[in-house]
């Protein structure tokens, strides 16, 4: 009798406070191996806070978040600093350091964790920037030279360069206009592909979110209220989600809002 | 009731400044502590190094020459008055080695490096590429914060080193071109007063003054909060405070080294 595969990641119980506000307040949730996960919901319900503590950038007060079967919330640093090798992450607004030109940006992952020669993660950096649809040649420059889509590309190119198991997408549309965004979810389908990695991503572009996701989750009032197939999302019979996704005014959210 | 309300006001000031202080030390600490443990950022350490020594050098220069010619200036005032100008080489010497040097250096190196620092790591803080390096496995305590906190303390000396022979030329220019002293007497009096003592203390204080420095900029700018609002707080506490702290300091390191 085959038995159910483990997640990749399985977070249960996730709760976290700020404050008096409760962003979280018990998510459940399991990502299975190869899979792209998105997860979907309003500004303030705590996509970033869940996305954080998952990347140990912020602590829950509890709950448990295992990566491969094990609690990373209580690795010790250097095991979670191992642990992070397997990730990479493209941040919102590309998080590029701007001290560095744009290869050391790329290789910076290369050059810090797997100590490979400034020569070679330079030529490395070069390759994965063609894999992101830039010229080698901008990797000479500054990241404060480049548009918003090339950021996001470089960022991607960063958080696919030491070509990661688990990838995690922090809205990764988010500024661009619509033709750029389907290149960039286009990118990142491609490259989660190539490398067969697990991926999470939050967004509240719907478009982005069908493009990008097998399997999607709403996160609402610090709780997953659905999960299902991305391509369902438009259809999902949960009012929360079609009030969401449909981006109507009317409906359980815009409720909570008028208490 | 308005007496309470006095009563908890001055209560909470005195838990946030002792959790500052708390705060504070717990991150000079850790980032101490990543200065001996491998792995070393060279790379980064010298970029911080050359900001602070190569790149300050111009304006504590400056600072330095017009001090030590202010000083004998005033003193000169004072002193022939009493037909004691030759104390004026000693005063000069003395105050610009043992004082003026390292707190000069020390506040302008604040306002430059110091406001730099915290600007440069606060806009790192919000635009997330703080959180970035811990994704790519990089201890942003040991890649951002360690080196400039090793590059302030050994960089601060050498610039006062550079302040003493600067301040003490000023000095030697107005006491000899202005005032009319005699260049040998002059040179004399400042070679005979100043010991090893005064010297080493001069720089002992710098190197504090340089860790103060960095500790502030960069604790002030790794824990900015709030967008461009935050950054400029952080900017503006980390110069209050490292200027405060070197104050103070020197005070502190005066009554060690000298109130025997």
């Amino acid at each position: 009798m085959p038995t159910d595969p483990i997640p990749k990641i399985r977070i249960r119980g996730l709760r976290k406070r700020f404050g008096d506000k409760q962003v979280l307040d018990g998510v459940d949730l399991d990502v299975m191996p190869g899979t792209s996960m998105v997860v979907i919901g309003g500004s303030g319900t705590g996509k970033s806070v869940l996305l954080k503590s998952i990347l140990g950038l912020v602590e829950p007060d509890e709950g448990t978040i295992e990566i491969d079967g094990r609690n990373i919330l209580t690795m010790s640093r250097h095991e979670r600093e191992t642990l992070n090798r397997q990730i990479g992450m493209l941040f919102q607004a590309g998080a590029l350091f701007d001290s560095i030109p744009v290869w050391e940006n790329v290789a910076f992952g290369l050059l810090a964790q797997q100590k490979m020669s400034r020569d070679d993660a330079r030529k490395r950096a070069g390759e994965v920037l063609s894999q992101v649809g830039l010229a080698a040649s901008v990797g000479d420059l500054s990241p404060a030279e480049l548009s918003g889509g090339m950021q996001k590309r470089v960022g991607l190119a960063r958080a696919i360069a030491a070509q990661p198991s688990i990838l995690f997408f922090d809205e990764p549309t988010t500024g661009l206009d619509p033709i750029m965004g389907a290149v960039i979810d286009g990118l990142i389908v491609d490259c989660v592909k190539r490398l067969g990695s697990t991926a999470v991503a939050i967004t509240h572009d719907m478009a982005s979110a069908v493009r990008i996701g097998d399997r999607a989750a709403m996160l609402h009032r610090g709780k997953i209220v659905w999960t299902g197939p991305a391509a369902d999302l438009l259809q999902s019979g949960n009012e929360v989600v079609d009030q969401f996704t449909h981006g109507r005014r009317d409906g359980p959210i815009q409720m909570e809002l008028r208490k | 009731m308005i007496v309470l309300d006095w009563l908890a006001a001055i209560g909470r000031a005195a838990f946030a400044i002792c959790r500052t202080t708390g705060a504070v030390a717990l991150f000079g600490a850790e980032g101490v502590s990543h200065i001996v443990r491998p792995p070393y950022y060279g790379r980064m350490f010298l970029r911080a190094f050359l900001e602070f020594a190569y790149f300050s050098l111009p304006v504590v220069a400056l600072t330095a020459v017009f001090s030590g010619m202010v000083i004998a200036l005033q003193s000169y005032t004072g002193f022939s008055r009493f037909n004691a100008e030759g104390a004026v080489a000693s005063i000069v010497v003395l105050s610009v080695v043992r004082e003026l040097g390292p707190v000069l250096a020390g506040l302008m190196v604040a306002g430059r490096v110091g406001a730099a620092m915290a600007a440069e790591l606060g806009t790192m803080r919000v635009t997330d590429q703080i959180d970035a390096l811990g994704t790519l496995s990089t201890n942003p305590m040991k890649y951002l914060v360690a080196p400039r906190l090793l590059a302030g303390t050994l960089a601060l000396p050498l610039l006062v080193v550079v302040a003493d022979i600067l301040g003490v030329a000023g000095g030697y220019l107005v006491a000899t071109v202005k005032l009319g002293l005699s260049p040998s007497a002059y040179l004399n009096n400042t070679f005979n007063f100043v010991t090893t003592n005064d010297v080493v203390s001069g720089l002992a204080k710098a190197a504090v003054f340089g860790f103060l420095i960095a500790l502030m900029g960069c604790f002030h700018g790794y824990n900015s909060k709030g967008g461009a609002q935050g950054v400029g707080a952080a900017t503006t506490s980390a110069v209050v405070m490292a200027s405060i702290m070197i104050l103070a300091g020197d005070y502190v390191l005066t009554e060690l080294f000298f109130a025997h």
